[in-house]
């Protein structure tokens, strides 16, 4: 036990000191640097006015943005690979944050770009991508079977790329690069306001989501040893589909399409030996926050001025561990 | 400690296809409190589709499974789970985990989505952990089990939900002799305490001796059930196993002992 509970410390000491450096770093890196002494003061109100404003109202917000979103695919990847029993399982790879890009881009070719709205037009087109990759697998023979799942998903991902290239035909050649450039993921546009709803979505989701922690870890024990512990399979595999694709639809809405955030941080976090749910999501989201964190420090830094998209730099990072852990499986 | 209420199968037919012929037929079983009543019959004689059934999880069921005077219906699992506890024949997990929190697990039937655990909780899981002998390796992770130790702890969640009626898929598979020994003692000590045990099995012979009834499987049907006396008759095995045996009667075993014969060539 003592070697399991200093494991699990390491990692909690570990992520907490991340998301400290990187909080701070990305607070003071950028265009125009300001050293990690003036970030604090600029924090605090005091110092350089210019600093102030850069580190507050532009910075910050940015930061609290990369953090939710983070922390929502995070947890959520923990969440969904405890129902499906499967270590590959995300809202990315099982098409749930596809549907959401469609529910979102919808929304602005239609005119609808509310911080409050896009999210439920965002959740609405992944709860139809969730009824579809379900109603799929289970035409293919098994809506619990993860292979299947997976396979489904993908499938309605392409579907759902396919859709959004169409509705975006329609739209005006300058507003499409922008479009594309968030179906890619990215952070630039953040705003207190988007946060703010973001942040009432996140902790909303992450809350139910570790309420379910306890069933979560009897899901994973398989069908009939759940069905002896009294947990309502099936119910509780919807509750959990629908409040992964409420997070997934809140960040993909905020920040576009990020992937694989859900599926490394999850592995990462049970390889310290944190397995129990509700341990396991929490810890989740908050080395996916630390993970968003440093692929945006990445996109921000690597080719300034350019910025990259920060989807290309989560998917850089996800593709070795998706294919170290399919090695694994099999 | 739970006082244990019959386990009663009325007339209960199960399949798992509406056009398929069911695995089980009009089978009738009482299992009483205070001992132990073991399931046995070949291969694909519907013994685990019993289980499946107090499971809830045979898609066509007809009849009555109760335990007590609480029907077991297949929607109510958690009330279910609070009366009976199941050790389904096979489990793999998805993701490993430390023994003791594995063997927690089984008091999850009674904790709601916000409770934590309470110190009686933590108490049954000790005892339960205790009774299956599994302390010595609480804080080893399931995977590094052997196939024997897994069993045990698996039969640790079991008793920690402390439930009146346990009901056990072969658990004794993988067992050497002193371990097989010992889980049929553990078990025989909590039919003495008042519960009631049922088990599905395949050692006729040990089970003859610590069974107080053997309800006997053919074909999805209850071919014979009473004592081990009645049932262990070498006719009757002969006929539903179809392979040539003798009972024979080893007086400081105290129990009938089943020995196949060789076919002559």
């Amino acid at each position: 036990m003592a070697g399991v509970r200093r494991r699990a410390f390491v990692l909690w000491l570990g992520t907490a000191i991340a998301l400290v450096a990187l909080v701070i770093a990305s607070l003071a890196i950028g265009a125009v640097p300001i050293a990690p002494g003036g970030v604090l003061q600029a924090l605090g109100g005091t110092g350089d006015a210019l600093a102030v404003t850069i580190v507050r109202d532009l910075r910050l917000p940015r930061v609290a943005l990369a953090m939710l979103v983070g922390c929502a695919l995070g947890g959520s990847g923990a969440a969904l690979q405890g129902t499906l029993r499967n270590a590959l399982a995300e809202p990315y790879l099982l098409g749930v944050s596809g549907g959401a890009a469609v529910g979102a881009v919808l929304a602005m070719t239609i005119g609808i770009t509310g911080a409050a709205s896009v999210p439920l037009l965002a959740f609405a087109g992944a709860i139809a991508a969730v009824l579809l990759v379900l109603a799929l697998a289970r035409a293919a023979g098994g809506a619990r079977d993860p292979r299947m799942l997976l396979m489904a998903g993908v499938i309605i991902g392409a579907f759902a790329n396919a859709v959004i290239l169409i509705l975006l035909a329609d739209v005006a050649p300058e507003r499409v690069r922008g479009a594309m450039w968030w179906m890619a993921g990215s952070l630039t546009d953040a705003s207190w306001l988007r946060v703010g709803w973001l942040a009432v979505y996140v902790l909303v989701g992450l809350g139910l989501l570790v309420t379910r922690g306890r069933l979560l870890d009897v899901l994973a024990l398989g069908d009939e040893s759940a069905a002896a512990l009294g947990a309502d399979v099936a119910g509780t595999t919807r509750q959990v589909f629908l409040i992964s694709a409420l997070l997934a639809a809140a960040s993909v809405a905020a920040a576009g399409l990020i992937g694989f955030v859900g599926l490394v941080v999850p592995n990462i976090v049970r390889a310290f030996g944190v397995v129990r749910h509700r341990a396991l999501i929490v810890s989740s989201a908050a080395g996916g926050a630390v993970l968003l964190l440093f692929a945006d420090l990445l996109a921000r830094t690597v080719r300034a001025p350019v910025e990259l998209p920060i989807g290309a730099i989560t998917a850089l990072i996800g593709v070795p561990v998706f294919l170290a852990r399919l090695g694994r499986i099999r | 400690m739970t006082a244990g209420v019959p386990l009663r199968f009325d007339h209960v037919t199960l399949g798992y296809r509406r056009d398929a012929a069911p695995v089980v037929i009009d089978a009738s079983i009482v299992a009483p409190p205070g001992g132990i009543t073991a399931i046995v019959g070949p291969n694909g004689s519907g013994k685990s589709s019993l289980v499946r059934g107090v499971l809830g999880l045979m898609p066509e069921r007809t009849g009555h499974i109760l335990a007590g005077d609480t029907p077991l219906t297949p929607t109510a699992t958690l009330a279910n789970s609070r009366l009976v506890a199941v050790m389904p024949q096979r489990e793999s997990l998805a993701f490993p985990m430390r023994v003791a929190d594995y063997v927690a697990l089984g008091r999850s039937p009674f904790l709601g989505l916000w409770d934590a655990a309470t110190p009686t909780d933590h108490a049954l899981v000790q005892d339960a952990m205790q009774r299956a002998d599994v302390v010595a390796f609480a804080d080893r992770r399931t995977d590094e089990l052997s196939g024997g130790e897994w069993q045990r702890v698996r039969l640790a969640r079991a008793l920690a939900q402390d439930t009146p009626v346990l009901l056990l898929d072969e658990p004794t598979t993988f067992l050497d002799i002193a371990h097989e020994m010992a889980t049929f003692e553990t078990l025989s000590r909590e039919a003495q305490r008042g519960r009631t045990v049922v088990l599905v099995s395949h050692t006729l012979t040990l089970v003859a001796r610590f069974a107080d009834q053997i309800v006997l499987m053919h074909a999805g049907r209850v071919a014979a059930s009473g004592t081990p006396r009645e049932v262990m008759q070498g006719a009757i095995l002969e006929a539903v196993y179809g392979w040539p045996l003798v009972v024979s009667h080893d007086p400081a075993v105290g129990a009938p002992t089943l020995v196949p014969l060789r076919r002559p060539r």
